[in-house]
């Protein structure tokens, strides 16, 4: 349980912290998303929704990732799996944190 | 690594149907070689004289950056005997195409190493069939190990990181992968397996280096082992019909997410399919490479739902998919049945059956060289020289065996 309560915290924890874009990572556009690739990792990733790679062009000029999802028009009911998907893209350096100025 | 956020979607579906652009291009710059191994995927050897130009080339890299293909994968031929291939190399990276280029080595000098390691979205891989000179100078040639190790010294002293020991896995050195990777970590470098096909000379050697299938089962529990640790350019799918996928993409992309583009500027579906059945066009006269990949009728066909045959009665189908295109073609089997080294044994009756093996579309083998390596594989005596179709050997057609290659080749 203890683990569960810790995962929920984390995705909370993600949910209203502010990312981006990483700087070396391109996006492609495709029919079934889009495909990033990290130009220095040489990391190709798929992104499999249309509405991911909507959420995550939105990052940079958001100030968290609920106001991203909120301007994706994202159902609040999926949010923590958004939050999860972020979470897995910044394993890879494909997005990362941002500090925002005060 | 893929990401969901909701449902899953079935990418395969996706990559059957063929993306806006290739995710993996192979571009072969040049013929011109001056290594003449037995397995070659492009018969490499003299420079074809029609050879796309500086400018020509740089138009393609052009196109490339447009449709955003992230990095090509060059090779040849030796592809740094081209007097411009550093120019090329610096052009691409500055137009956001990442360069991966394959190379025997023998130009890494310490200097080139130096240069390539303060070069960002370089990667280099050097070719090395044999984990000792033994077993690699029989089928790349005599001191092209020597010639490896140099060049893989030369990158780790000038501080290059995490070069690519690149191994086509054979009969003869499949009892080697430990021994691979230890040489690769030791120079600070990643070993690179890949599949090897009978394309191009490759054909004419497929029957003696293949490995068997014992050697099939233990790669296969080796990778799973070493997961991804190691790179194979998901070339290995086949195998997935023991049981467990391999990590990657595993079916066949040709023409749907994979292409090759050769050093006169002839567009295939895929890098071991350098054969007029497999060629959709030219960049230079077909309009350009993106109108190539977009419309022509040889990927809308491969895009097209295809017929796996007995396949698809198979209960290891979603695995491995009917295996590689171009190993069944160059076998002289079906498209439409299993792969020549399908692991659950569907193709042994029809490799024993007489075939017909396709005749090459073009052979840029340098004819009478007196350092090509002759393949003899081993605990057979020296009399059994492979046919080539180009070899000017007064013994040429001479076997003291018949096989099926020698009948169809001519």
């Amino acid at each position: 349980m203890a683990l569960d309560e810790a995962r929920v915290d984390a995705l909370d924890e993600a949910l209203d912290e502010a990312w981006e874009l990483a700087p070396q990572v391109a996006l492609r556009d495709e029919a079934f998303g889009a495909l990033a690739y990290h130009f220095t990792t040489r990391r190709l990733t798929f992104l499999k929704s249309r509405d991911l790679v909507d959420v995550v062009r939105l990052l940079g000029g958001s100030t968290t990732l609920r106001e991203a999802l909120d301007a994706a028009g994202v159902d609040a009911g999926s949010w923590d799996a958004y939050a999860r998907a972020v979470l897995a893209l910044a394993d890879g350096d494909m997005v990362r944190r941002r500090e925002v100025a005060a | 690594m893929t990401v969901a956020a909701e449902r899953p979607m079935r990418l395969v579906e996706h990559f059957e149907h063929g993306l806006d652009a290739p995710i993996c291009l192979t571009w072969e710059l040049t013929y011109a070689c001056n290594l003449a191994c037995v397995h070659c995927l492009s018969s490499s050897g003299r420079r074809d004289p029609r050879e796309l130009t500086t400018g020509q080339a740089e138009r393609v890299i052009d196109e490339l950056q447009a449709m955003q293909v992230f990095y090509v994968n060059i090779g040849g031929g030796e592809p740094t005997i081209r007097p411009d291939f550093w120019h090329l190399l610096d052009y691409a990276v500055a137009h956001n195409v990442g360069v991966k280029f394959s190379t025997n080595g023998a130009r890494i000098t310490p200097e080139r190493a130096r240069q390539l390691a303060v070069t960002d979205y370089v990667d280099v891989q050097v070719s090395l069939d044999g984990a000792t000179a033994e077993i690699n100078d029989r089928v790349r040639g005599a001191g092209s190990y020597a010639t490896a190790l140099r060049a893989l010294d030369n990158l780790a002293a000038a501080g290059f990181e995490n070069a690519k020991v690149s191994v086509v896995l054979t009969r003869e050195n499949a009892d080697q992968l430990d021994d691979f990777k230890a040489l690769a970590e030791s120079r600070g470098a990643t070993l690179r397996l890949t599949r090897l096909r009978p394309s191009g000379r490759g054909a004419d050697v497929w029957d003696d280096l293949h490995p068997t299938m014992q050697q099939q089962r233990l790669v296969y529990e080796w990778l799973l082992a070493h997961g991804e640790s190691v790179l194979t350019g998901d070339s290995f799918f086949h195998l997935a019909g023991f049981g467990e996928s391999l990590p990657g993409l595993n079916l066949c992309g040709a023409g749907r997410v994979v292409c090759l583009i050769d050093p006169v500027g002839d567009v295939y579906a895929c890098p071991f399919a350098i054969h007029d059945t497999f060629l959709a066009g030219n960049v230079l006269t077909d309009g350009g490479f993106a109108r190539v990949w977009r419309e022509s009728s040889l990927f809308a066909d491969l895009r097209a739902p295809q017929s796996s045959g007995a396949c698809t009665q198979c209960a290891h189908y979603d695995g491995c998919r009917g295996g590689c295109m171009a190993a069944k073609f160059f076998t002289g089997l079906p498209l439409d049945g299993p792969d020549p080294e399908c692991v659950q044994g569907y193709s042994e009756a029809r490799l024993a059956a007489d075939r017909t093996i396709p005749a090459a579309s073009q052979d840029h083998s340098k004819s009478g060289s007196s350092h090509a390596p002759v393949f003899v594989p081993l605990g057979v005596g020296p009399a059994a020289p492979p046919a080539r179709s180009c070899s000017e050997h007064p013994l040429e057609g001479f076997h003291p065996h018949v096989d099926h290659q020698g009948v169809a080749r001519g």
